[in-house]
């Protein structure tokens, strides 16, 4: 993702004290919100390039969650029967077929055996992104979405009021409000196992690692290496997505190593959080708020008070 | 987290060697392929939990299966389009009020003050029905937050709406008429504030709609709030004190229509679904009723059913721009390519 010039002056839209930026790299994220002394900034790095696929992230997510039943269709989307991240989805597995050749692994999918493979099966295994610049968060008008110890985001069922608004602020569409529940639902990062030393269910049943939870930075050191790594085995496809500070949201709290460009996966290519863009809408409506007020008081001063004749200043109403 | 005690294991030509590559395993050494493209389609479509069918039109970029990105709003069109027009049409009716209770137009300001506390209560009672747990509406007042545009507007209600409603119940029933003056023109200095704040509602989203146009939707909602208001002017002041109200009427709907070209032509490739649809039919029908309403307040204001029926379609051409903006704006989060292909283009620009 690419680095964005600021559009605009960050405001301290904060009542409370720090420097609040909107947009752009934020190092203190807990400090920021408010936490004293906060632990190291808590994440996940999801490694696509070793997923195989198993959903046992999504079923561990499920139980540990007590995440209720969303729907048991055919998609007909590669062996992707999930569909999309949402409230009652908060780890998604996508399923890539693609007429690529996977270097020398043998997928035996061939007619021929022995025949080099013009496939190759991508999997990954989606989350929400915990971003440094939350959309939902900014928004949510009851503070309910906050910003917890450990930098990650997490919805306070018992205080959403189910406005909806998060929904349509978040660039990768993960949040969502629970039909027949009415709440906005998303990932916590496992805030309650967090609390008591341990690592988010879906990292915990990860057979393979492609799922890793640690603090951020550690991470961060971690994928640079393993990306430097399978560019050097011959896998130049590979490449991180969301950890990079400069990013449109700041840098990813949830962030992966993925092998193709983001959108294929279903994911932005340059996320931006909208609020960047804020000071700028609110000085349009203040200077449209004042357009309104002037332009009418303007039409009643040209009208001057009412009676036949216009402008006439002593005329009583009729 | 488990040791990294695995990095001992590789896939090879042969196979795998050992039980759990796990999170260092490697592999080929050709995954750039022959073409080392990503498949480039339109995306297909395919089933979805709602139910429409996705347009998605044949261009170059890449999807996840045709899904969309980015999740549409769960709001309610009704409530919350709604909404949009009744916050308008009381904010700036609260202003119209102002301006004719200060120039000897008592009738036409008691019916606009009516006509503001009537529009805020179906507003009200839109917003708290689109809830999903309506029972937590007191919520919104648990915290001020600039950064939300909807608490903003929250407490800008909370605070506008007992001005509004002391103004009409102090004109209506004739008690304490300087405090109802005083509601009068605090009403119309927050009016404004409730009409353009909506704009910004929309536009601090990811919907690609609504967010490329977010310096033009405050101004949008405006004019529209001004059009909605001389139209309910013209349609129930009494016509020797429509002066004003005739010539808002023109002001507002010409800038309405001006700046729906602008909301289309600003959005960049999402403008296009301004002009697409059930969106296109709302807008159009806005400008046919947005013409028809000023020029017949225009030449024709000063008689009593033309002065009616001109307010009437300003009334409903208002509705169209706000129905019509919502609409376009659920299209564009729900069809991928307006996610995609301008943050595509804007990584490839380079220009970052």
């Amino acid at each position: 993702m690419a680095t964005h010039e600021p559009t605009s002056e960050p405001l301290p839209l904060s009542p409370s004290s720090g420097p609040h930026l909107l947009h752009g790299p934020e190092p203190a994220v807990a400090a920021d919100a408010g936490h004293d002394n906060p632990p190291p900034r808590m994440g996940f790095f999801t490694d696509t390039s070793v997923c195989i696929g198993c959903k046992a992230c999504e079923v561990a997510c499920k139980e540990w969650n007590a995440i209720p039943e969303d729907g048991l269709d055919l998609t007909g989307m590669s062996y992707d029967n999930t569909a999309a991240l949402g409230a009652s989805t908060w780890r998604h597995v996508a399923f890539i077929e693609q007429p690529k050749p996977l270097g020398g692994q043998e997928a035996h999918l061939g007619e021929a055996p022995g025949a080099p493979s013009d496939l190759r099966w991508l999997m990954a295994s989606d989350v929400c992104k915990h971003c440094t610049h939350a959309a939902c968060l900014d928004v949510c008008p009851t503070g309910s979405l906050f910003r917890t110890e450990f930098g990650t985001v997490v919805v306070q069922e018992d205080i959403c009021n189910g406005c909806g608004y998060c929904v349509p602020a978040c660039p990768f569409g993960v949040i969502e409000q629970r039909e027949g529940d009415g709440r906005a639902w998303k990932c916590t990062l496992c805030y309650d196992r967090l609390g008591a030393g341990q690592e988010p269910a879906c990292a915990k049943a990860c057979p393979t690692d492609s799922i890793q939870f640690g603090p951020l930075d550690e991470l961060r050191e971690r994928a640079a290496a393993r990306v430097e790594r399978l560019h050097g085995t011959g896998v130049p496809d590979a490449r991180l997505y969301g950890e990079d500070p400069g990013d449109g949201i700041g840098g990813a709290g949830a962030f992966f190593l993925l092998l193709d460009e983001p959108e294929v996966y279903g994911l932005p290519p340059d996320p931006v959080v909208t609020t960047r863009d804020l000071p700028a809408m609110w000085r349009a409506a203040g200077v449209a708020a004042l357009a309104l007020l002037g332009g009418l008081a303007a039409v009643f001063a040209g009208a001057g008070r009412n009676g036949r004749t216009p402008r006439g200043r002593n005329g009583s109403a009729t | 987290m488990s040791e990294n005690d695995m990095s001992e294991n590789r896939v090879t030509r042969d196979g795998l060697r050992g039980e759990r590559p796990g999170r260092d395993a490697t592999f080929g050494n050709g995954m750039a392929g022959v073409d080392g493209s990503p498949r480039r389609d339109g995306g297909r479509g395919k089933r979805r939990r709602r139910g429409e069918e996705l347009a998605v039109p044949p261009a170059d970029f890449t999807s996840y299966y045709g899904r969309p990105v980015i999740k549409a709003p769960a709001w309610a069109p009704a409530d919350i389009a709604g909404y949009l027009f009744l916050g308008g049409l009381a904010g700036a009716g609260s202003v119209l009020a102002a301006g004719a209770a200060a120039t000897g137009r008592p009738a036409t300001a008691r019916a606009m003050k009516v006509s503001s506390l009537g529009a805020l209560t179906l507003s009200t009672a839109a917003l708290v029905h689109d809830l999903g747990r309506p029972g937590r509406f007191a919520h919104m007042l648990r915290v001020i937050k600039p950064t939300s545009p909807m608490s903003v507007g929250s407490w800008l209600l909370a605070a506008y709406g007992p001005l509004a409603g002391a103004a009409a119940v102090s004109d209506l029933t004739g008690l304490l008429p300087r405090a109802g003056s005083a509601a009068t023109r605090g009403a119309a200095l927050l009016g404004p504030g409730v009409a353009t704040y909506t704009g910004v509602l929309l536009a601090d989203t990811a919907v690609p709609a609504w967010h490329e146009a977010h310096r033009t939707m405050p101004f949008l909602f405006a004019a529209s709030a001004a059009a909605a208001a001389s139209g309910m002017a013209l349609a129930t002041g009494p016509v020797a004190e429509n002066g004003p109200a005739r010539r808002a009427a023109v002001l507002g709907a010409a800038a309405e229509l001006a700046l729906t070209r602008a909301l289309h032509r600003g959005a960049g490739l999402a403008g296009e679904t301004y002009g697409r649809g059930a969106a296109g039919r709302l807008l159009g029908a806005a400008k046919a009723l947005g013409w028809a309403g000023a020029a017949g307040a225009a030449l024709l204001g000063r008689h009593r059913a033309p002065a009616a029926l001109s307010g009437a379609a300003l009334l409903a051409a208002s509705a169209c721009t706000r129905f019509g903006v919502f609409t376009a704006g659920i299209a564009s989060a729900r069809d991928p390519r307006y996610t995609i292909a301008p943050q595509r283009e804007r990584l490839s620009g380079g220009a970052g």
